[in-house]
């Protein structure tokens, strides 16, 4: 019935996902570390999608809408750190914070 | 046909998500990050998921990218910031993101011009959504509410003016 083939849809998320994922690795802005990380939750969307259309069930688009809701929580409140990291180091800079006290 | 429009749309969003981590600029990157979205709501679309399509447009592009322009704007609250915001959006950098999203519009009015030839997925109506929603996974959407409130909460705790922090501290 599916008229594309369920290998290509997961082959798009599964490249959407690594290349989230080479963001997340080699940016060390953390506002390009957060837009990496919201690629590889749309790719975990995608890949949940494609399976759902798959065997024509509802469950998909419901782990979509919870990976929907995951994603608006923690963009807020990675963002919330973000603001707080740039008020108190002057810096976007994820390895200026690599050192702890004590 | 429909492989076609899907692997255009998948092109669209491999070429625009390369382009988002190879960004130097943040506003840049989240211009082609929209269209990757974008692109990947096409792909919903195509596979009959309409209501998770909407809400990838709605929520996911609408929505949490506008977080990241709000943040984004408020980091540079500088005394230049006028003359970077001109530097970042100069007219040269809306070509690259503009002709991505023509030709998802195009896609679109090709879809919707041949319908009867273009055939998606199973198409999982809302209806069906909804009653599973808040039938088996009556308690994932209570998890999800309670998420929201504590992100919400963190938010606003996180995002504190430092007046205050400020204030409690001394």
């Amino acid at each position: 019935m599916t008229a594309i083939p369920m290998g290509y849809g997961l082959l798009l998320a599964a490249v959407l996902f690594s290349l989230g994922l080479v963001g997340v690795l080699v940016r060390r802005n953390i506002i390009f570390i957060l837009m990496s990380l919201e690629i590889m939750f749309n790719a975990a969307g995608l890949a949940f999608i494609v399976a759902g259309s798959r065997w024509g069930q509802g469950d998909g688009q419901i782990m979509f809408l919870l990976i929907l809701t995951l994603a608006a929580a923690e963009v807020g409140v990675g963002l919330g750190m973000v603001l707080q990291m740039y008020r108190r180091f002057r810096t976007l800079d994820a390895d200026a914070l690599s050192g702890m006290r004590g | 046909m429909d492989l076609v429009l899907f692997s255009i749309a998948a092109a669209v969003a491999l070429f625009s998500t390369v382009m988002v981590i190879t960004r130097l600029n943040a506003v840049h990157a989240l211009l082609y990050l929209i269209v990757s979205l974008l692109a990947a709501g096409f792909v919903f679309y195509l596979m009959g998921a309409y209501f998770a399509a909407v809400l990838e447009v709605i929520v996911y592009a609408g929505a949490i990218m506008v977080l990241f322009v709000f943040v984004i704007m408020m980091l540079n609250l500088g005394k230049a910031t006028i003359e970077q915001e001109r530097a970042w959006l100069r007219p040269g950098m809306w070509i690259g993101p503009g002709l991505l999203s023509l030709t998802l519009m195009a896609e679109l009015i090709v879809m919707f011009t041949q319908s009867g030839s273009v055939a998606t997925g199973h198409v999982v109506q809302a209806k069906s959504v909804g009653i599973l929603l808040y039938g088996p996974y009556l308690l994932a959407v209570e998890l999800a509410s309670m998420l929201l409130l504590a992100g919400l909460v963190g938010a606003y705790h996180l995002a504190r003016p430092p007046a205050q922090v400020d204030k409690r501290q001394s």
